[in-house]
């Protein structure tokens, strides 16, 4: 059987581990499922009633206060009861498996378990292991695993993008920086490519881009204003200075004269573009504060959509 | 057993109308649940005067998102008024088992404590499984609990009802 292990019989959404392979259909109806959601933070009560009871459990094998927050708080605005487990300092310290602490919190009647990894496949792992022994009415939503997915910042991407230019099928979207180590690169082309976004770039030096990464269906740039010229949309990727010690990156100061985004360098792009950035920004390595802070960036709401989505993602989960 | 034939709609819309003439209170907000309750609403405003108008959709707050999910299409709910200390017009085009009515009438409360609620129904089916009742109502017709009564909108804006057999609920 070779069904998508995210997917019910129905087709509906069970898991969320990764954007690759989902069909159209589904990730359309989570971002309409989303919009509707933005609003209720504007409530006297900012939060609405339909995981009263639920239990959601943060599981952050790695660090991510951010990430770990936003889920939270979605968590929380759904009504949902959150428990925050830091797995670095307790179980797995003290020599448990990750399917012994997962068959545990089962036990302690889970009924989503949100996961971030350093190692790419950890929630697939947990998604078919609660698949295969009867209980796949426990979730599990991908909060980023190795290099290999963020799902949900691919969602808020997409949001974010058909916000701001209503339809995928005319964009020229650019996704400079290091692309190589970026599960949020890998989710967002995966999921602009199925929601028929014609032209879709990379931009970034050699060492910084997956061999072979024109099998995705992007276009390939080294410089940055070839790359960035025509474009509707800019993703800047963030740039992770442990990544720098090795031998990828001369200097960060180097990185930015060639692919760090200045006003200057963004207006071979179209006059519309909209600049992103899935945060947290490193100013003055990948982007500069002027356009950080400029008239073109959305990447505060981007955080604002990022809330909506991943209530519209447990929603949808829990409900199927 | 046969469904008694249904009213027109239209006719239903202006029998409403004349309940409330005169009852209703001249500053009261309407507040249509979508999506059958928005179009009664946006038609009794024109009817009965200019006044604030808004729309709930009640998705968040049924009952059986844990036997059939989150449905599809969910609108945003949008209430462009101060709640707290408003009379408040509940609209919808079918009464039948309450159920809408309660959710609608919990979301409301997220927003404010409305000094008043009424209910105003196009069309009242009976069949009622909680203690609800309206306070003005177009017409009442009895259906058998194996159909649902729909409610649709031409694109002139004239309203129309329809008996169909319910489906997919397993």
């Amino acid at each position: 059987m070779t069904r998508n292990p995210q997917l019910d019989r129905n087709g509906g959404l069970r898991h969320l581990i990764t954007l690759e392979g989902l069909p159209a259909e589904v990730i359309t109806r989570v971002l309409d499922t989303a919009e509707p959601f933005v609003s209720v933070a504007e409530r006297e009560v900012k939060k609405v009633p339909l995981l009263r009871g639920k239990a959601v459990f943060n599981l952050f094998f790695e660090n991510s206060t951010r990430t770990r927050t936003t889920f939270e708080i979605a968590a929380k605005r759904l009504s949902a009861d959150v428990i925050n487990l830091n797995i670095g300092a307790s179980s797995t310290s003290k020599g448990e498996t990750l399917l012994d602490t997962v068959d545990n919190l089962v036990a302690m009647d889970a009924d989503i378990f949100v996961v971030r990894h350093s190692q790419s496949g950890a929630p697939h792992l947990i998604a078919a292991h609660l698949n295969a022994h009867g209980r796949s009415h426990v979730h599990v939503v991908n909060a980023g695993d190795g290099r290999h997915a963020h799902p949900t910042q691919g969602l808020l991407d997409l949001y974010t993008i058909r916000h701001y230019k209503k339809e995928f099928h005319n964009l020229t979207v650019a996704i400079v920086g290091d692309v190589l180590h970026s599960r949020v690169a890998r989710s967002l082309i995966h999921g602009l490519t199925t929601l028929g976004t014609p032209e879709v770039r990379v931009i970034g030096p050699q060492t910084l881009l997956p061999a072979k990464v024109e099998a995705m269906g992007v276009r390939v740039f080294h410089d940055m204003r070839e790359g960035l010229r025509g474009c509707d949309v800019v993703v800047m990727l963030r740039l992770q200075s442990e990544r720098m010690k090795g031998a990828l990156l001369p200097s960060a100061g180097e990185f930015f004269k060639h692919y760090g985004l200045t006003q200057e360098k963004l207006a071979v792009a179209k006059p519309d573009v909209i600049v992103m950035h899935p945060g947290p920004m490193n100013r003055g390595v990948e982007i500069d504060s002027a356009v950080a802070d400029g008239e073109r960036s959305v990447i505060l709401p981007q955080v604002t959509f990022g809330i909506a989505v991943r209530m519209a993602v447990m929603s949808i989960i829990a409900g199927n | 057993m046969k469904a008694d034939p249904l009213p027109d709609a239209e006719a239903a819309l202006a029998a409403l109308v004349a309940r409330m003439q005169g009852k209703v209170a001249p500053d009261a907000a309407f507040v249509g649940i979508y999506s059958g309750g928005a179009w009664v609403a946006e038609r009794l405003v024109e009817r009965l005067g200019a006044r604030p108008l808004g729309f709930i959709d009640v998705a968040y707050y049924r009952d059986d998102y844990a036997r059939s999910g989150l449905k599809p299409n969910t609108r945003r709910t949008s209430l462009p008024f101060e709640v707290d200390g408003a009379t408040i017009v509940l609209v919808d085009d079918v009464l039948y088992t309450g159920r809408s009515v309660r959710a609608a009438v919990n979301e409301l409360f997220d927003f404010g404590r409305p000094e008043r609620v009424e209910l105003a129904v196009l069309v009242d089916r009976g069949g009622r499984e909680l203690p609800i009742e309206a306070t003005y109502t177009g017409a009442r017709v009895a259906v058998t609990r194996d159909n649902t009564v729909v409610l649709s909108r031409d694109p002139g804006g004239t309203l129309s009802l329809r008996v169909e057999p319910v489906t997919g609920v397993a």
